[in-house]
């Protein structure tokens, strides 16, 4: 074999090699990215099963116990679609309306550890973990966003009305 | 005022960048010098300009103008002046002027120099550059523009954003403005953003080069020198960046870790991949006169992955990864994006055939080979990296059903490349140029390779059992003897030619800065890699709830929670801070003071970590919780983080490394009749 192809068999083994990483490990990691709707639809597809989902964190009911470090709280639906969300006016909008609209699908949601700082009323949560038999979802990991509050915010200001 | 005049100058200055690649390309199609050198000063007069543009927003932001909405929404009147400073890059808008002003302040220095050898190339870099730069002075004058201000309409609930006053509507003042995000407020957010925009920048530079060599078709060699030094101040900012970040991330965040493989943070390490493959590969060319058609490929790649970094780093998408394309700039970044890179590969392909060589790789091991395969490991990681930022909006084009993948994706799958790569970090730097023997490779390897065993024997004799971990020590004991040998043998030649030791080391490397620098940035790697083995295999963690003077212990370390300390930051934070005294087997190593403060301004609180570090690893104390009237005590997360310092220690010895190696030359000439003098002392000594 000449060096040329002694060169293209190790290019090709690289290539394979990575080929081969990609598939394997988003085989093993990927998540279905869910909101609470399509969970909640396909409930018996998805219990027990590691997937991501969002919604928003309604204030009032978090509670937290620092002896167990057990962190309850309840979110309610969202649309996924950045475009929905866009139409709707944008995500502060959507997640306000998500949080006071008594007719949204809610889901609770258990973690266990510290208790983030960005978890507060009408923040978006992002969270990986899985549905339980019990319709409770148990998070592995917490991510949190508040649109309302950085670059967004002047609007909050006005209605607080200091003219 | 200071806002109109602001804009004002930033309309002035758009124009002098359309302005400057108009005359830039009449002037290099109609052989018209007198536009090309129009074009030059149109570009030189830009940087004051924009300096004017940066100075009024800075103006703006710490004299509290709260009317401008920018200010409002990025800082507030308790807020310490270097702050409202930083603040300039704590928002969308002022971050997008910010790069323009870089961009500038970089041709600028590059119009000044000498063009008399060079210029076919000048009319063209302007024209790439400026290109570049009206882009994104666009964005800021159409859609993000800092100086827009707040208007108070009648009838209206919430004012307007509005550059100029709409009908019928007056001037709307804030109280207060919001305060730059709590996250931001730290002292690491000074630099960070400024060297990681200063990197991204500072890569146009060589692509612009690429560019105007491929549309003159003088395709030498020639626009590699010239860029070398741009590519790697790049590389270096772009490094410092992404180091600065995860310092940052580990100080601040609070959850024990240094990189998360968060979308933001993977495109910021897109484009320092293919930079760092970039710079190996020029190598060759500059060499062997190989790989010429790959270089133009990783220097359109490593701009269009700057470009995109900018944008998803800077578009307000944070931790969600189906995210994109929120902002109104989305749309038109992926235009630019899609526009340049056609562009640029039909300019590639146009001169493809230029480009060939005649000359083959000649032998699997040598150096050119080696690097090759580097390159296509470095192209892996970066197909990986690139693969999980889209994955879920591939999936979602497919099976319309959003799947995404996390940080154990990227870990699984780019961990044996990066072992891959200490491997051939440990072999190419014996290999040579041309052609090398498996007989000589294997000889000077042979002592490396032994003593990286004897470590790893040494290890298992200490505890340490898992596999992968032991695989990724033999690599690294590798890498580092075979690069720590290089420098003992050249020591050794040079005293034997009568140097003293430190002469020699010291001569060693002035003489050699580009191959003596490189290998102190591969022993930062190597140093760098001890600390990720350790961190990412070796890492424990426990949490617990206990009272005052209770103890939590975790492993050979201890911590004891002797007090609450509650008061008032001078900035307006509120602050609750636990007293920790931190014990190792039973002997009292320190104090740690982990706090949670609370940004009244913005409701938002954030957890700091006390951390007590040592050679051997971080014990690394996080306050939870805390009941703070009755005895019942507080609620700690500890960690305990093995040689993590070593990749800060790492981290210091690479940029060592990148400053030597692109630290400049002393003069050709002078160099060279140095050298004939030394050679004529040599024959004469040896006859």
């Amino acid at each position: 074999m000449s060096n040329r192809n002694k060169f293209f068999v190790g290019a090709f083994f690289i290539a394979a090699a990575v080929v081969y990483l990609i598939f394997s490990a988003t085989k093993a990691s990927a998540q279905y990215f869910l909101t609470v709707n399509e969970l909640l639809a396909r409930k018996g597809e998805f219990v027990g099963k590691n997937v991501r989902i969002s919604g928003a964190v309604i204030g009032k009911t978090i509670q937290y116990d620092p002896q167990s470090l057990e962190l309850r709280f309840t979110i309610a639906h969202v649309p996924g679609d950045n475009k929905v969300i866009e139409e709707q006016g944008g995500l502060a909008k959507v997640l306000h309306e998500a949080v006071t609209d008594p007719h949204r699908a809610h889901l609770e949601v258990v973690y266990h550890g510290p208790r983030p700082d960005m978890l507060k009323d009408e923040a978006q949560a992002i969270i990986t973990g899985h549905l339980g038999e019990d319709g409770v979802f148990y998070a592995d990991e917490l991510l949190l966003k508040c649109p309302s509050h950085y670059e967004d915010a002047v609007p909050d200001q006005v209605e607080g009305g200091s003219g | 005022m200071l806002a109109e005049v602001g804009y004002g100058t930033l309309v002035i200055a758009w124009l002098l960048s359309v302005y400057a690649v108009g005359a830039a390309a009449y002037g290099a199609w109609r052989t018209r010098p007198e536009w090309i050198e129009s074009a030059r000063r149109a570009v030189l007069l830009i940087w004051p300009i924009l300096t004017f543009a940066l100075v009024s927003i800075v103006g703006l932001l710490l004299t509290n103008q709260f009317q401008v909405e920018y200010v409002a929404s990025v800082t507030s009147r308790a807020m310490p002046v270097y702050l409202k400073v930083t603040a300039l890059w704590g928002g969308q808008a002022g971050s997008l002027l910010f790069w323009s002003w870089l961009m500038s302040t970089f041709t600028f220095v590059l119009m000044l120099r000498s063009w008399e050898r060079d210029g076919e190339f000048l009319p063209w870099v302007i024209v790439v550059t400026m290109v570049t730069l009206a882009f994104f002075l666009g964005l800021n004058l159409f859609v993000e523009n800092p100086f827009a201000r707040l208007w108070a309409v009648g009838g209206m609930r919430q004012p307007i954003k509005a550059m100029f006053p709409p009908r019928g509507a007056v001037l709307y003042t804030p109280a207060d403005g919001n305060g730059l995000n709590p996250l931001l407020r730290h002292p690491g957010m000074i630099l960070h953003p400024p060297m990681l925009y200063a990197g991204f920048v500072a890569f146009v530079i060589p692509y612009a080069f690429a560019m105007a060599s491929l549309i003159t078709g003088r395709t030498d060699a020639r626009w590699i020198h010239l860029t070398r030094r741009w590519a790697l101040a790049a590389w270096l900012f772009l490094s410092l960046g992404l180091i600065l970040g995860m310092r940052w991330s580990y100080d601040v965040l609070g959850w024990g870790g240094y990189w998360g493989w968060d979308p933001v943070e993977v495109s910021a390490l897109l484009p320092w991949l293919t930079g760092t493959a970039f710079l190996h590969s020029v190598m060759i060319q500059e060499k062997e006169e190989l790989l010429k058609h790959w270089n133009m490929v990783l220097i359109i790649l490593t701009y269009d992955l700057v470009i995109f970094g900018t944008f998803l780093t800077r578009s307000g998408v944070l931790s969600s990864v189906h995210a994109f394309a929120q902002s109104a700039i989305g749309p038109l970044f992926f235009g630019f994006i899609g526009i340049t890179f056609t562009l640029s590969l039909y300019l590639l392909l146009r001169r493809w055939n230029d480009l060939k060589s005649d000359l083959r790789i000649e032998s699997l091991l040598s150096r050119e080979a080696l690097f090759t395969f580097n390159n296509m490991v470095f192209m892996g990681i970066v197909v990986v990296a690139f693969w999980g930022v889209i994955f879920p909006i591939l999936s979602e084009l497919v099976t319309g059903q959003k799947v995404t993948v996390g940080p154990p994706f990227y870990q699984k799958a780019t961990g044996p490349l990066f072992a891959l790569l200490l491997l051939l970090m440990g072999i190419a730097p014996l290999s040579a140029w041309g052609y090398a023997s498996v007989r000589r490779l294997g000889r000077l390897l042979r002592w490396p390779a032994v003593l990286a065993a004897l470590t790893v024997i040494v290890l298992m004799a200490l505890g340490v059992t898992k596999g992968w971990p032991l695989v990724g020590a033999f690599l690294v004991a590798l890498a580092a003897y075979v690069t720590l040998a290089e420098f003992f043998r050249g020591v050794r030649a040079r005293m034997k030619r009568g140097e003293a030791l430190p002469t020699a080391f010291f001569h060693l490397i002035a003489r050699n800065r580009r191959r003596y620098g490189g290998y102190i940035v591969h022993l930062g790697v190597v140093l760098m890699a001890v600390g990720i083995i350790g961190t990412q295999f070796f890492a424990s963690e426990t949490q617990a709830t206990i009272p005052l003077h209770g103890k939590i212990a975790l492993g050979h370390y201890a911590m004891t929670y002797d007090a609450l300390q509650q008061f008032r930051a001078s900035d307006g934070r509120l602050v609750a801070r636990a007293v920790v005294s931190v014990y190792k087997d039973s002997r009292k190593v320190g104090m740690v003071y982990p706090r949670r403060d609370f940004y009244v301004d913005s409701q938002q609180p954030m957890t700091i970590p006390g951390v007590r570090s040592s050679w051997l690893d971080d014990f690394y104390v996080i306050l939870v919780d805390w009941q703070p009237i009755s005895t019942e005590g507080a609620t700690f997360k500890v960690f305990r983080q093995p040689l993590v310092g070593w990749i800060w220690i790492g981290a210091l010895v690479f940029i060592v490394g990148t400053l030597i190696a692109a630290w400049p030359e002393p003069d050709p000439a002078a160099a060279a009749a140095r050298q004939k003098a030394a050679r004529r002392r040599r024959a004469t000594a040896i006859s």
